[in-house]
């Protein structure tokens, strides 16, 4: 099955003229010379400019081994990776890797370098002026968050989660189309890690940037991904948005690991006005408005199906209003909705 | 003390001549020690052989090692700069292993992510954050010419050597005293220094803790 499926997507992969922010890989494996077995299998893959992808996949299944191909800190055995629509061969390897930013999950900061210098090291080899480089340094403090008296600090004087964000800035430093992360967050503590993890959703949808990002972690992926590659023993498993691995899985490994059976899982994974949207398609949304006696709480079309659970659980009710921004009634979704939707088949966003 | 006051100058000139030949000896020792260091920091298979032999040479004892080198380089600071720099592999190279194999690799791996080229990564992340431990390396270096370099003033090389053996022969323990404490100075101020040296790159790595 995973055959047909690789060669079917090896189809959908034509010339690569493209976006700069675009990866293709295209067939590429690689075995380490200490194995007998390949770390990653006939890849291929087109990672769309400005998606935040995410790569999945129990521990030693390649992820690391792929994402390292693509800053050529590993060559490929076989096959071709292009950013951009260019085979990333045809540029000097540092070229190359100083349009990438390269996040991993111990940091890495440079210890006897302040902050100031270790953000600001790809710039000065691309030999920015200086103007430019303390414009940017201030740009990128604001944008993870720490304050500019951060600068003349030494890496060793920061907490650890604030020493990734650094980590991100340096990467962010010379304003690549393209992010590498290496299980950025698996050594933060779970509270940072959720806030780190906000923080990146909410920079990548201000930055646009494509980012490749790599996690054991369903939950982290679940969280940040626009789509999810998963990978198992070196091969691409499926490649689809977290609906679509949830309610689509391709086997029984992507159903076991992404926990399709996961009623609550399922449930965050749609929200409100789906449900809405749904219902206007089949015209009956009419029907379900009830007469309301002022009701304390109230769904918004963005919230999840899973908090309208709870929401409803605590309200005591059998249904909610939903309203707009602008407090506009927009109707009403209650228990039977839910059950009609996880009985049909969830809709897609 | 006698000794010393009347005979100021002749001390000061063997004194600085100790200190140049301790010099030369670093100078040299780096030439060979630091590239000889990174080839084995990059090539782990070549370390085991490597360090044998210089631990080899360590064991030779000094005057005779001194009177081997005798028919190839004459008398004179020659072969004593030779044979200090010999012995100084050991002590030099095995510092200078220590402070680049233990960057952490996260570091280094950051780095080539990065873009930097082999030379801007000596430069700007190796040298600075090995740089402790090399210091440490001619620091023992400079202590044990120091101190064999004594011996060498047996071969002509000068040095405050020549105070102990002349006072030896002639029986002068003024001389003797003088030339020993000549000797104690002169390691001392070099321990000192290069100490000095050594917590300031420390103190840029891992900020106050010594
Ligand atoms: N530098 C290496 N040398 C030899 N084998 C390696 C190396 N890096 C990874 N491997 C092997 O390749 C496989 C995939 O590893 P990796 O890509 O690190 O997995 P993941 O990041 O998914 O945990 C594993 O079997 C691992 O042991
Ligand atoms: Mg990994």
């Amino acid at each position: 099955m995973t055959i047909e499926m690789i060669s079917s997507s090896a189809e959908t992969i034509e010339t690569p003229v493209s976006e700069s922010g675009e990866i293709v890989f295209e067939h590429v494996s690689k075995t380490f010379a200490t194995n007998s077995y390949p770390a990653v299998d006939q890849v291929s893959v087109r990672i769309t400019a400005g998606d935040l992808v995410v790569l999945l996949g129990p521990s030693g299944c390649g992820k690391t081994t792929l994402l390292k191909m693509v800053n050529r800190l590993y060559e490929p055995d076989r096959g071709k990776i292009w950013i951009g629509g260019k085979e990333i061969h045809t540029l000097p390897v540092n070229e190359l890797r100083r349009q990438i930013g390269y996040v991993i999950q111990q940091v890495g900061l440079f210890p006897h370098m302040t902050i100031q210098k270790n953000i600001s090291i790809v710039p000065r080899l691309l030999g920015w002026e200086e103007k430019r480089i303390n414009d940017r340094l201030e740009m990128l403090m604001q944008l993870i968050g720490l304050p500019v008296s951060y600068l003349p600090r030494y890496p060793r004087q920061l907490s650890g989660g604030e020493q990734q964000r650094v980590g991100l800035a340096r990467a962010l430093a010379a304003d690549p189309e393209i992010l590498l992360m290496d299980e950025p967050f698996a050594a933060v503590d779970a509270i940072n890690r959720e806030r780190l993890q906000t923080e990146l959703i909410d920079l990548h949808s201000k930055l646009n940037k494509t980012i490749l990002f790599v996690t054991h972690d369903v939950e982290e992926a679940f969280r940040l991904a626009k789509k999810i590659i998963v990978m198992r023993a070196g091969k691409l498993v499926q490649y689809g948005s977290p609906l679509e691995l949830v309610t689509q899985p391709e086997n029984e490994f992507i159903e076991e690991l992404v926990g399709s059976n996961n009623i609550l899982r399922k449930l965050s994974l749609v929200n409100v006005n789906s449900i809405l949207k749904a219902r206007e398609n089949q015209s009956f949304y009419t029907s379900k408005f009830q007469p309301v006696e002022k009701p304390s709480t109230v769904l918004h079309p963005e919230d999840d199906l899973r908090s309208v659970i709870s929401l409803l659980l605590c309200s005591g009710k059998d249904s909610l209003p939903v309203k707009d921004s602008e407090d506009q009634l927009l109707g009403m979704v209650g228990y039977s909705d839910l059950r009609e939707m996880l009985i049909s088949n969830l809709p897609s966003e | 003390m006698n000794y010393l006051v009347n005979n100021f100058n002749v001390v000061a000139e063997l004194f600085l001549q100790h200190l140049q030949l301790t010099l030369a000896v670093i100078f040299f020792s780096l030439l060979i020690g630091i590239p000889l260091g990174l080839l084995l920091a990059r090539i782990r298979w070549l370390r085991g052989p490597v360090m044998s032999v210089l631990g080899i040479i360590y064991t030779i004892p000094s005057l005779s090692f001194f009177v081997l080198l005798i028919p190839i380089f004459g008398l004179g600071t020659r072969p004593a700069i030779v044979a200090l720099t010999a012995y100084a592999q050991l002590l030099l190279i095995r510092n200078w292993l220590v402070g680049l194999t233990t960057i952490e690799p996260a570091v280094l791996e950051a780095a080539r992510g990065m873009g930097l080229n082999g030379w801007q990564r000596f430069w700007q992340i190796e040298f600075p954050l090995a740089l402790p431990m090399l210091l440490a390396g001619i620091r023992l270096v400079a202590l044990s010419s120091i101190g064999i370099g004594t011996i060498a003033a047996f071969i002509n090389a000068g040095g405050l050597g020549v105070l102990l053996f002349q006072g030896v022969i002639t029986a002068n323990y003024s001389k003797i005293f003088t030339g020993a404490l000549a000797v104690t100075v002169l390691s001392f101020a070099a321990n000192y220094f290069i100490r000095y040296l050594e917590q300031r790159a420390e103190f840029r790595i891992y900020g106050k803790r010594i």
